[in-house]
């Protein structure tokens, strides 16, 4: 038996096992169409999962690109001050925050990817749906009780698969959305934390030896510039004038 | 007869794209027994390919059953397997 065969099969043992429970053809329709229905509210609360995961991993996005441009400024500091060794650990954080921009982009597309397979089965479904109910109606009122059983067995077969099929794209979307939730709460983590910034064995210590080395910087420049002030004599002058 | 692409919808398939569908889905069905993910994946996406390329698309309020339904390619092995166990892949939505 071929894989058709066999998925056929599995969705018919799906489609059997909903509508069981239900002996008489009206009310088989009428809890096929409520399961519909159910499962019509599960994808949209699905496509809206997605949506709302695929924003967190572009605020993440967006944060880790604010960093980089700090960790190069703390890298050129740390050079100038001769401390290459600091300079490194900097640019270490700057492309473990690369790789995990990288990998964002990555997740961000398959949301993207699941968003849009799920709006497709909510389109495809939700036809069906509308076409069932009509359908259910006219069965009811039209056939007799024999040949409803048939009419039915029919509807009910050929949005059951509509239904397997929606199911299984929810279930897969919700395992993807999980996953990436996760992944995407150990990043925040790690960004919030400051861990990206002391992920290294180094820890906290480099973060104060470059924050020593930029205060250094500035001390230095202040310096300079009350020197070349003192020299010109132009600032006292300027003092002299705010006294009078 | 009337295919359904998982994940994608039903087309009405005519003809000899009925055969070649058909040995596709032995060669897929070869690949699974194998183990071989990626065989398998290249297989179940050109029966893919196939259906949407020489059938006729159904409308999406057409209600009608399916002769033959396409397994979605984009599972992993294990995901597979576990779709056609007895455990089954598909989520239970019955109340």
């Amino acid at each position: 038996m071929g894989l058709m065969s066999r998925t056929s099969n599995v969705v018919r043992a799906w489609i059997s096992k909903l509508l069981d429970r239900a002996e008489d053809p009206a009310v088989t329709l009428d809890y096929s169409y409520e399961r519909q229905l159910e499962l019509l509210q599960n994808v949209k609360k699905g496509i809206a999962d997605v949506v709302t995961a695929k924003k967190r991993l572009e605020l993440q996005t967006k944060k880790l690109e604010t960093e980089l441009p700090k960790l190069d400024e703390q890298a050129r500091q740390a050079l100038a001050a001769d401390r290459e060794d600091l300079a490194r650990a900097a640019l270490e954080r700057k492309a473990f925050a690369q790789e995990q921009l990288q990998s964002l982009d990555q997740q961000i597309d398959d949301l993207a990817a699941q968003q849009n397979k799920l709006a497709a089965s909510e389109k495809r479904l939700s036809a069906k749906v509308e076409a069932f109910r009509t359908q259910k109606e006219t069965i009811k009122a039209q056939y007799s009780a024999a040949e409803a059983q048939v009419k039915i067995g029919e509807a009910a077969t050929g949005i059951g698969e509509e239904m397997a099929d929606t199911g299984l794209a929810i279930q897969r979307a919700q395992d993807k959305t999980e996953q990436m939730q996760a992944r995407a709460a150990a990043v925040d983590e790690l960004v919030d934390s400051g861990t990206l910034e002391d992920y290294t064995s180094s820890g906290t210590s480099l973060d104060r030896e470059l924050a020593q080395i930029s205060a250094q910087n500035q001390v230095d420049a202040d310096l300079e510039r009350l020197k070349g002030e003192l020299a010109s004599g132009a600032p006292q002058k300027e003092l002299e004038k705010e006294t009078k | 007869m009337i295919v359904r692409v998982m994940s994608e919808g039903q087309y009405r398939l005519e003809g000899d794209a009925v055969g070649r569908l058909n040995q596709l889905d032995d060669r897929a069905q070869e690949a699974l027994e194998r183990d071989d993910e990626a065989e398998l994946d290249r297989y179940l996406e050109e029966m893919a390919a196939l259906v949407r390329r020489d059938g006729e698309r159904l409308p999406d309020d057409d209600l009608s059953p399916s002769d033959a339904i396409v397994p979605p390619s984009d599972l992993t092995l294990a995901e597979t397997k576990m779709f056609f166990s007895d455990e089954g892949l598909i989520p239970d939505v019955s109340k």
